[in-house]
């Protein structure tokens, strides 16, 4: 028996979920008692890859050809799902990102395994029953989830599970899996990635704003606020559906689902719909001129005034706090 | 083209959520439902990609009990051309993709859109579970679609960024914003949805493999620290000290 788990990178450098996903899958290992095995895909070297013994994962499995350096779901769901019985896991873990929500349902059809997607503690076991928390309705609920199948998958939020260093090193294997010229249904003819952009389902901090800024135009202050905290930029829908911002960014219930430590709403009244999307936050900062607007009813500091005076101060307030 | 729209009956956005039958069932008292609003995005696409119906046709699908029929017929008023429901609670992601692979199986469709996740139960699973069972192709969050000669283009969002995947058909994706704007049934199609075809399909034999049966709301967050504006630095000694966040 083993608990396998999917790590994730960009570019050859490990994902901040992945060493989330390490832990957690160390800590059900540990649940149960056995092993963590990790399993890598694409060009990483293995300085990398040892990193992840520093999570409690003993052994890494690494999986690196030309034809599987950028993401083919099929392949790597199969790569995934043989490693999967190689090793005789019992558990799968993957993070809850776009890529994982691509992987996951089919190597759970693979495996026949039932599948908790967007998981949020470790699961509860005693004898056979196996149950996990997860978020339903959008973050409006927690729902607890019960797997009936030998074999279970699943995938953990971003930023739900605190990655925990536990000292030791991880020992690098190669790992071949047969993978079928089938597998090779989707070709990945271009990838676009804003650089200097903090990637919002991972961020720690996140700053966002809504129609209260009054128009496109007006969003240099909110960039340069998170340029100040290294923060991502997010915004509500309206914002999104006006086009004053891409939809990438339009954080809510029929947008992305963000858990920061901080998240700081300017301008946003917080409608049910956007509430939905940012509950999960650590902290929450409010940021409007009506002390009516619902956001504040679930704001930890909120501060009641015009946006265009108080950002620039609160700008300015960072500058020196980072400068000491 | 045939195009298969798979979409899921959900509580509307604003809706409250509560729980019954000691907090084991969602409360449905007082719902109102409507098409899962990432469904609506695919049956949007789906109209556009068949040019409402001259080059092609648009099924929609969805598992559930009779209670879903005013959904479905407000899918075949958007413009839908016919409608299938398989008479069945749908107990968990494996079991609905279990009923819509069988379908699909049967009647062949170049095209399986659903929306990138329901908003009830947010699993994200059924695209890629249904592409898994029928061993097609599958983009699970896709923000573009084009299709030309058989051959798909599809942006798909990647953390901080994009990629653009190609694959032929037949495939299956799930639609987030971006690859459409909803439409808006109009009198005509209202009328019209009446007499469009719906067919009710007993559903195949599938053992669900996960439950969901207990649930609670999250904790309510704590009150609201209220800081002057003249006052800014404050704010970042809170953050700094009492939560910890900077």
């Amino acid at each position: 028996m083993s608990v396998l788990v999917y790590i994730e990178n960009t570019d050859g450098q490990l994902k901040k979920s992945a060493f989330e996903v390490a832990s957690y899958g160390k800590d059900i290992a540990t649940q149960l008692g056995t092993e963590a095995i990790a399993l890598a895909i694409g060009d990483i070297s293995s300085d990398e890859l040892t990193k992840l013994g520093n999570y409690g994962i003993a052994k890494v499995l690494h999986v690196s050809s030309a034809d599987l350096k950028t993401f083919v779901n099929q392949a790597y769901a199969s790569i995934i799902a043989s490693a999967a019985k190689q090793h005789n896991a019992s558990i799968v873990v993957l993070s809850n990102t776009f890529s994982g929500k691509g992987l996951a349902p089919r190597i759970a059809t693979k495996l026949e395994a039932g599948l908790v997607a967007g998981a949020t503690s470790l699961p509860t076991v005693s004898g056979d029953s196996f149950e996990v928390t997860k978020t339903a309705f959008s973050n409006k609920a927690i729902a607890s989830v019960t797997v009936d199948s030998s074999i279970k998958v699943i995938t953990i939020n971003p930023n739900s599970y605190a990655a925990t260093e536990t000292g030791g090193s991880a020992q690098v294997e190669a790992f071949n899996a047969p993978v079928e010229s089938s597998d090779f249904g989707t070709i990945v003819k271009d990838i676009v990635r804003a650089t200097d952009k903090i990637s919002l389902p991972e961020a720690d901090i996140v700053v966002s704003a809504g129609r209260g800024l009054k128009g496109p135009e007006n969003w240099a202050m909110v960039e340069e606020l998170a340029n100040v905290l290294g923060a991502a930029t997010a915004c509500s829908k309206p914002v999104s559906d006006a086009g004053w911002r891409p939809h990438s960014e339009h954080v809510g219930q029929t947008g992305i689902v963000v858990s920061p430590n901080l998240y700081i709403a300017i301008g946003i009244s917080g409608a049910i719909q956007h509430l939905a999307g940012v509950s999960s936050s650590k902290t929450i900062v409010v940021i409007n001129k009506d002390l009516e607007a619902p956001f504040f009813k679930v704001a930890d500091y909120g501060i009641v005034g015009d946006a265009f005076v108080i950002v620039p101060k609160l700008i300015e307030a960072l500058k020196a706090y980072k400068g000491n | 083209m045939k195009i298969l729209v798979c979409i899921s009956n959900v509580p509307d956005t604003t809706s409250k959520i509560t729980f019954t039958n000691n907090d084991s069932e969602f409360n449905t008292t007082g719902i109102q439902y409507i098409i899962n609003p990432y469904d609506e995005i695919a049956l949007a696409k789906a109209i556009e990609l068949t040019n409402s119906g001259a080059n092609g046709s648009v099924t929609v699908i969805t598992v559930g009990e009779a209670s879903t029929e005013p959904t479905i017929r407000k899918a075949l008023a958007i413009g839908a051309d016919n409608a299938v429901r398989v008479n069945a609670n749908p107990a968990d992601a494996w079991y609905v993709a279990n009923q819509i692979a069988d379908y699909v199986k049967k009647n062949s469709f170049d095209l399986i859109l659903t929306g990138r996740e329901s908003i009830d139960y947010n699993g994200s699973q059924v695209a890629a579970m249904v592409a898994e069972l029928l061993g097609l192709p599958s983009v699970s969050i896709a923000k573009g679609l084009s299709v030309e000669a058989e051959q798909a283009s599809i942006e798909r969002e990647i953390e901080g960024g994009k990629e653009v995947v190609s694959a032929s058909l037949p495939l299956v994706v799930g639609t987030a914003e971006g690859v459409a704007e909803p439409k808006i049934p109009n009198m005509r199609g209202i009328m019209a949805a009446r007499t469009k075809p719906l067919e009710v399909l007993e559903p195949i034999e599938v053992k669900p493999l996960t439950k969901f049966n207990k649930y609670s709301t999250p904790p309510a967050r704590g009150n609201v620290k209220l800081i002057d504006e003249n006052n800014i630095n404050e704010l970042v000694n809170l953050l700094h000290s009492e939560a910890k966040v900077i």
